[in-house]
């Protein structure tokens, strides 16, 4: 094999060359670009809304926190319902037989009942006599009791108020869930959950699935995000908080989630809002793949010759050479 | 005179060890004048080839203003001044090494800069392009902010759905943050290189159609 450094030579054998300096273009751009930078976020800043915390949550909607703490115990949230790889209770997403999914299984392990309401209710009640008593009859009811309760309670929820810093609910039959919903209410408005959504055995911990599916599984954060347009309806990848530049560059990929069939309820091919996710993942790797391997397929590798913006790119390479009058030599 | 001739006859002769074949490879391939060249045919003049090096130089940047945020901690840019600044730095000079890389990557496109053996190079470009998506990617997510707690919610959905899910997990900081400042950077940071390398080593692609030619 000829050493590459001959067959540049050969390769430029005839062309014109013409005086360059490197190192001078890399610190000349190294400057241009450090001071663009450096004026850019002295003017500008950066993006930096606080976080949510449970707390917060706790405080500010107290209907939906409650809510959504009832349909955990229910089993009826996105993530008590979700499948893999938190819990068996669903089977994601999939495609004909493509399903990977559920191909990985349950990897990180969330049983959204107990990690979200009766773990921290029951670490609360070492205190508190009433909620241990109400702790007590909620694992003493048959499932069918607990059932009906939720259901109950549940539907009551739908015109709750706040007053005085408590739900107010229409009277009914709900067993222990107002005393269970308002200890859960009191731990979460001090901060308790949001440490303990994050606590494990280990004493250093920087997982937070638990308490993201959590805030995932309400109206609040996901009522904020709107407000930011950061929701997957609103080209929300590609969004950041206030009027800054997100993602931009995942333009194509947040495109999809913006037309049919991936917002299609019926679809096409089995392509759906419902598995838009896994195909617009599929569809985004072929994608890529053919970019990658577009120099071996013809049509798109030849459209570059086609289209004449080389031509513009290389005008003076392109320009016609003035040539000498017949005769003048 | 003969014994010399005989004694560098035996040298020639003897079987060229690991480290004199690299060498001779590298001096071969990547001469010194082809590495740090001062003569470039005259249409590389053209503007295009400047967002090649406006990219290389937003990367510097965004390594430098990240290697100071990695140093003091992800919590300190929310509560100091400084840190805020710093970390405004690296979020435009992710933002400019974005828009240099696509523009670099579209004038390569039309300027079929995969021709005449240079394919693999264009191929790394590609992949130094997925890499830098999900090294963005990461580091949005480890933000520690509102928007990171959202894009975490949100895209957790497509990891899960694709499989990926459980291995790369969004919602956990910890890994995120790993990835974001150690393994992703390393992984762009050396495609870079081996991409410029190969570049250097074949020298800029000649224009499509031949000198002069003039369009029907």
């Amino acid at each position: 094999m000829r050493p590459m450094g001959r067959t540049q030579e050969e390769y430029y054998r005839g062309v014109r060359m013409a005086p360059y300096d490197l190192v001078k273009e890399i610190v000349v751009a190294l400057v241009g670009v450090g001071l663009l930078a450096l004026l850019v976020g002295a003017t500008l800043s950066s993006p930096d809304v606080a976080p949510v915390t449970i707390a917060t949550w706790s405080r500010q909607a107290q209907v939906d926190f409650v809510t959504t703490a009832t349909a955990e115990l229910a089993g009826s949230t996105i993530s008590a319902g979700y499948g893999p790889p938190y819990n068996a209770a669903g089977t994601g997403q999939s495609w004909g037989p493509i399903a990977p999914q559920s191909w990985f299984g349950v990897h990180i392990a969330v049983d959204s009942a107990n990690a979200y309401v009766i773990t921290p209710l029951q670490r609360a009640s070492f205190s508190n006599p009433a909620l241990r008593s109400a702790l007590s009859t909620w694992q003493g009811a048959s499932a069918n009791q607990q059932g009906k309760w939720l259901d109950a309670y549940g539907k009551a929820l739908g015109t709750a108020t706040v007053k005085g810093g408590r739900i107010s609910v229409a009277a009914g039959s709900y067993g222990p869930l107002p005393e269970m919903m308002s200890s859960l209410v009191g731990v979460a408005q001090s901060g308790g959950l949001d440490g303990l959504l994050v606590s494990s055995d280990r004493f250093y911990q920087t997982d937070y699935t638990q308490p993201l599916l959590f805030l995932g599984d309400g109206t609040y954060l996901s009522g904020l995000a709107e407000q930011a347009h950061l929701t997957g309806s609103q080209w929300g990848m590609m969004n950041e908080t206030g009027s800054y530049p997100g993602q931009t560059w995942l333009w194509l990929y947040t495109m999809w989630y913006q037309i049919p069939p991936f917002t299609s309820q019926t679809g096409f091919l089995g392509i759906n809002s419902g598995n838009a996710d896994l195909l617009v993942i599929i569809l985004m790797t072929l994608l890529t793949a053919l970019l990658a391997l577009v120099p071996f397929i013809p049509i798109l590798r030849d459209i570059p010759r086609w289209v004449p913006i080389h031509r513009l790119i290389w005008r003076e390479y392109y320009r016609p050479k003035a040539t000498a009058p017949a005769g003048s030599g | 005179m003969a014994i010399v001739n005989k004694r560098q006859e035996v040298v020639q002769k003897r079987p060229a060890s690991w480290t004199v074949r690299t060498r001779r490879a590298l001096e071969g391939n990547l001469p010194m004048d082809h590495l740090l060249p001062d003569r470039q045919p005259y249409y590389v003049g053209s503007w295009v080839y400047v967002f090649g090096v406006i990219t290389i130089a937003a990367l510097a940047w965004v390594i430098l203003s990240g290697v100071i945020l990695a140093f003091f901690g992800p919590q300190w840019w929310h509560s100091s001044g400084v840190g805020r600044f710093v970390n405004s730095v690296h979020f435009w000079s992710v933002q400019l090494f974005f828009i240099a890389m696509v523009l670099h990557l579209w004038g390569q496109y039309f300027m079929a800069g995969w021709r005449d053996g240079r394919a693999a190079t264009w191929m790394i470009g590609v992949v130094i392009f997925g890499i830098s998506v999900l090294t963005a990617f990461t580091g949005y997510l480890s933000q520690q902010n509102f928007a990171s707690q959202f894009v975490a919610i949100n895209a957790k959905d497509a990891m899960n759905s694709a499989g990926i899910g459980s291995f790369f997990n969004v919602l956990n900081f910890g890994q995120m943050y790993g990835l974001h400042v150690m393994l992703l950077p390393v992984g762009v940071t050396f495609l870079v290189v081996a991409h410029l390398v190969m570049v250097r080593a074949r020298g800029v692609v000649k224009p499509i159609d031949p000198e002069g030619v003039v369009l029907p």
